[in-house]
């Protein structure tokens, strides 16, 4: 399942027009763009052999569902109702008939075709402006059967791309950490899904505490801490061999990691007598470098996109604040100077923005700011809420929340949520069980 | 300052209670069954927030509710103020006693885990727990206990004792406790 699989992706026609609909991407779900996702046709002979290979009655329709259930999420799409569709699925891939999609208001029109071809399965699907009457998008794509669940996600990420002009983040997966038992006792496992919920898989049994999972975003690499033989130490898991290491030779708790953009060092803290400091280790050459040294609490790391500069959370001065630095721990400068106490700063993606979390009075907040600090806005407010990690386009942040127990100490619970960096379109993610501490993953197709 | 606060609750509630008294005394002319109905669930009010008072001071823990003892009077653990890693007196004293016992006894050597409460995030309160652990080992190192016997770790807010969401319980879960390793 993790094995890298390469698509074969035909462009049937140069893509060149001036793209006629436009997608407002600055301001969330407010008014998303009403479209139709037709079910992918199907043959029958190739419905049948699906069938057979995955167990599922209808592969065609089940990869539309797929997109238009990113689409929707998005918040930026309105997926229309099936049941208002006129023309069928295997003659609206072919020519739509633009007035009959005019008609349910739809504006742009997603069409496409399902075949079984030399034990392969290859996807075809058009994406067609209904006002100009005029396709924008052609693409196939030839892949194994039981990868059917990424052709939806890809889909997804060219019609989103093409919309909006932006990339995708639907063909993606989270690790994050899976929550049983009661508060007192916690059982923790790592665990890793589709960004949609979907093919939810435990990597580590749950026999030792293991918090705070990262994605190297260049390859299959994770790094976590693990409490492995009660000892506190960062990791490094190949979840594809599922071979893990201990990172550096510490002698104390090593925690707080995250991999560099090009995902050659990890970056880390290192606690010893009290004092917890910044350091990377090299993974080509196992070099440790020492970055921060200072008598306070210096954690959470995260390099700008560039890799030229770091922002962490210390409390050099006296609490909790965001600072940022050269990569080589030079010219250190705070940047977070509101009421209250910041942490988990995190680096955007597109290099202009970093999410934290803000305590203050008694609550908890998700924000962005910019670089420098100034421009700080608060996205949603909770009892209990932390780490946002950045949607690889940048756009979404996804985090943990935690509810308040009553006075018996009952009702505890840790879920993953999404929200736009517009502050719109909060979700709850599902998830099997509990789930704390989530990381996205790059685009695993591209 | 979070004592003052209690301190008021205690007495708006206390007045509380002593204007329903008031009250119910008027009432009891009427219908003389229900006037200690009103009283009681008061009362039982003010004892209850009487008593955390008396298990915190400020905001550091000083009742005995989850503490286990390494020996006969000695506490196997110290609370701390929130953010705070700072040893109070009474946990000056703890760890005195502990010290002594482990002069005593030099063949033990001891696991000290710090802890932080839930409201904070986790990776800061990771290097908060090992900076709490780490103040009970410097005041153990100075009444001569060698560090070769002391190891620390840091389970943050990962290991509360109390899963309460109150200051109580936080001020319970905010510890170091010293723990036998042999």
């Amino acid at each position: 399942m993790l094995k890298k699989i390469v698509f074969s992706i035909i462009l049937f026609f140069p893509i060149n027009a001036l793209a006629l609909i436009e997608v407002d991407i600055t301001r969330g779900n407010l008014d998303p763009l009403p479209l139709a996702v037709s079910p992918l046709s199907i043959d029958e002979v190739s419905r049948k052999k699906f069938e057979q290979i995955l167990e599922n009655e209808n592969i065609g329709s089940e990869i539309s569902l797929i997109v238009e259930n990113n689409l929707r999420t998005s918040g930026l799409f309105n997926p229309l109702d099936k049941n208002a569709f006129l023309q069928a699925p295997e003659i609206a891939n072919l020519k739509p008939r633009f007035e009959d999609w005019n008609l349910i208001k739809a504006q742009a029109l997603i069409t496409g075709k399902v075949n079984f071809v030399n034990d392969k399965l290859r996807v075809e699907f058009r994406l067609w402006d209904v006002l100009a009457a005029k396709e924008m998008m052609a693409l196939a794509f030839t892949t194994v059967p039981t990868n059917w669940r990424r052709v939806g996600h890809i889909i997804s990420d060219k019609v989103y791309e093409r919309l909006t002009g932006e990339k995708g983040y639907f063909d993606t997966r989270i690790i994050y950490v899976a929550e049983e038992g009661p508060k007192t006792l916690r059982i923790k496992k790592l665990a890793i899904m589709d960004q949609d919920g979907a093919n939810n898989k435990f990597l580590t049994l749950g026999n030792e505490l293991v918090l705070t999972p990262r994605f190297n975003p260049t390859s299959q690499m994770v790094t976590y801490l693990s409490y492995f033989k009660n000892m506190p130490r960062v990791y490094l898991l190949d979840i594809e061999t599922g071979t893990q290491e201990v990172v550096g030779d510490f002698p104390g708790m090593t925690f707080a990691p995250r991999f560099s953009p090009d995902g050659k060092k990890i970056i880390m803290s290192f606690a010893k007598d009290g004092k917890s400091d910044i350091y990377t280790m090299n993974l080509e050459n196992r070099l440790v470098e020492r970055i921060t040294n200072h008598p306070s609490i210096d954690t959470s790391p995260s390099y700008s996109p560039d890799g030229k500069y770091i922002t962490f959370n210390s409390d050099r001065s006296g609490y909790q604040q965001i600072y940022v630095m050269r990569s080589d721990g030079s010219n250190v400068r705070r940047i977070s100077f509101g009421n209250g106490l910041y942490g988990t700063p995190v680096w955007s993606p597109r290099g202009d923005l970093i999410a934290f979390t803000k305590l203050h009075k008694g609550k908890f907040y998700i924000g962005v700011m910019r670089t420098d600090g100034k421009g700080e806005r608060l996205l949603t407010e909770n009892y209990y809420q932390e780490a946002p990690s950045w949607s690889p386009n940048g756009r979404v942040l996804i985090f943990y929340r935690e509810t308040k127990t009553n006075s018996k100490g009952e009702g505890f619970s840790a879920k993953l949520w999404s929200i736009d960096l517009t502050g719109y379109n909060e979700r709850l993610i599902k998830t099997e069980t509990d789930a704390s501490d989530p990381s996205w993953s790059s685009l695993l197709s591209n | 300052m979070k004592l003052n606060k209690i301190f008021k609750n205690t007495l708006l509630v206390i007045s509380a209670g002593i204007i329903l008294t008031a009250c119910a005394t008027k009432k009891e002319v009427s219908t003389t069954k229900e006037a200690p109905k009103k009283e009681e669930p008061k009362k039982e009010e003010v004892t209850k927030i009487e008593k955390i008072a008396g298990q915190m001071q400020g905001d550091v823990y000083v009742g005995t509710d989850s503490v286990k003892y390494l020996a006969d009077g000695v506490a196997d653990r110290v609370f701390f103020a929130t953010n705070e890693s700072i040893l109070t007196t009474a946990s000056r004293e703890t760890l005195r006693a502990q010290a002594a016992w482990l002069r005593e006894n030099s063949n033990i050597t001891i696991v000290l885990e710090g802890h932080a409460d839930e409201r904070g995030t986790r990776e800061y309160n990771l290097a908060l727990g090992e900076r709490r652990a780490n103040s009970a080992k410097d005041y153990l190192m100075t009444y001569g206990i060698s560090s070769d016997r002391i190891t620390v770790i840091s389970y943050g807010k990962e290991r509360p004792v109390d899963s309460g969401s109150n200051p109580l319980a936080w001020s319970k879960n905010r510890r170091s406790v010293t723990v036998k390793a042999n």
